[in-house]
């Protein structure tokens, strides 16, 4: 007799992930892809920008990675950076792979609150991914808001993120857009330091501005404390915050900063209400 | 027409000094451009200048033979440029070169020595002034050190 399983014990449907096939792999630097996947099922619903999903290599595990662009017929985009056994994987599909997606998870950018205002988005490294939405909808909705800004770093020009979508942003005179690197050869033509130093140039009505930050938390400590020096309230930042996420829907804990769950109240939050939290050691 | 006390008046290196004490400095300085490319410093060339940019761009190089001019910083408009010429042995530690067209106060660094040495006070002020930047560009260097955009989770 087949053994049911009980309420208890069976396997939640948040859990299980939809599969998804690799249609587009472009590589971004030499250790990050952008993949581009396809539902090979019912699609999981449209991710807003800012969220992320948790994504499976088949056989080897699952990793949570934001979502960098959603495209029409349900197309999700995802940069993925090499670093483990997971994101190695996923970073060496092939075209016609599947990967498995569960999602969308977490908080999004929030971007219609900045109506009407000035908004400023700052990344480093790879953190331009979840940005990426947000840069669109400034160029696509740009009537919506006053000055729009956008700020960002990299170790070195080869280890920038899509660099040639960066470039027709720099051409458009829609919005302002500044680059930096932490060294470079004359070749380059944006500037040389960390992402930080170049807030020192932006215009600032710390009133009607709404910053917004991604990268890691060393990055966001820094960018914060520029911002924040600069006049613009803690709840007028918003950052996104990468922890060890491992079940996206608030159950494992992993993710636990003090009092909050990165993968459930993030991972997008407003700085008042993480920035204290980072600056506790014990965390 | 503006005089030279007038444009640093304006600049915030020079902010919270009294009208006097600007007019003292600006006996100093004297207005001059360069042209997108043109050298401005060269490593171990005599520092006896330091520059505060107007507008325009400067890149700080240092020469690393096999690679050309690495670029260890960019600065811009309200920057100052040079402070070697404060401390002993008075020479450029980099190259320094306009990546666009500049406009900046030039400072005669004998001349200003030479001011400060016979008033402290205005020693110590634009001393204060100097340390802000240094400490800014000491900061910014600890950042690269952090590798503030290399760190992440391992999965």
């Amino acid at each position: 007799m087949a053994l049911a399983l009980s309420t208890e014990t069976r396997v939640p449907d948040a859990m299980v992930p939809v599969p998804y096939r690799v249609v587009g792999r472009a590589r971004e630097t030499a250790d990050t892809v952008t993949l581009s996947l396809e539902p090979a099922a019912e699609p999981i619903a449209t991710p807003l920008a800012g969220q992320f999903n948790m994504l499976c290599a088949f056989g080897v595990g699952e990793v949570p990675i934001s979502v960098s662009g959603v495209d029409q017929g349900h197309r999700l985009r995802h940069t993925v950076r090499a670093v483990g056994a997971v994101s190695q994987r996923l970073c060496a599909a092939e075209a016609g792979t599947l990967v498995g997606v569960r999602g969308p998870y977490g908080t999004d950018w929030g971007l219609e609150s900045a109506f009407g205002q000035d908004v400023i988005v700052i990344a480093g490294g790879i953190g331009l991914a979840p940005l990426r939405p947000v840069v669109h909808e400034l160029l696509r909705n740009r009537r919506h808001f006053r000055r729009a800004t956008v700020l960002v770093g990299a170790r070195a020009p080869e280890e920038m993120v899509f660099r040639g979508e960066v470039a027709s942003w720099q051409a458009s005179t829609r919005i302002t857009v500044r680059t930096t690197v932490d060294y470079a050869t004359a070749a380059w033509k944006g500037e040389v330091g960390v992402v930080p130093t170049l807030i020192a140039g932006v215009t600032i009505d710390p009133e009607v501005t709404t910053v917004m930050i991604c990268g890691p938390e060393v990055m966001l400590r820094f960018t914060a404390a520029e911002v924040l020096g600069r006049g613009v309230a803690a709840d007028r930042v918003r950052v996104s915050m990468e922890r060890n996420m491992q079940c996206g829907i608030g159950r494992c804990g992993h993710c636990q900063l003090g009092p909050v769950l990165i993968c459930t109240h993030g991972p997008v939050f407003p700085w008042s209400r993480v920035g204290p939290l980072l600056a506790r050691r014990e965390l | 027409m503006n005089t030279i006390a007038d444009l640093i008046a304006k600049e915030e290196f020079f902010a919270g000094l009294d009208q006097s004490t600007l007019e003292f400095v600006a006996g100093c300085g004297r207005n001059v451009r360069f042209a997108a490319g043109d050298r401005i410093l060269t490593e171990g060339e005599p520092a006896d200048t330091f520059y505060l940019l107007r507008s325009g761009s400067v890149a700080i190089t240092f020469y690393v033979p096999g690679q050309g001019g690495v670029i260890v910083d960019t600065i811009g408009a309200q920057d100052v440029l040079g402070w070697s010429w404060l401390f002993d042995p008075y020479r450029w530690q980099f190259d320094a070169e306009a990546r666009e067209d500049v406009s900046a106060v030039a400072f005669d660094g004998v001349c200003l020595r030479t001011k400060c040495d016979g008033d402290p006070q205005l020693g110590y002020s634009l001393i204060l002034r100097f340390a802000r930047v240094m400490l800014k560009r000491l900061q910014s260097v600890r950042m690269r050190v952090l590798d503030i955009y290399g760190s992440g989770p391992l999965n």
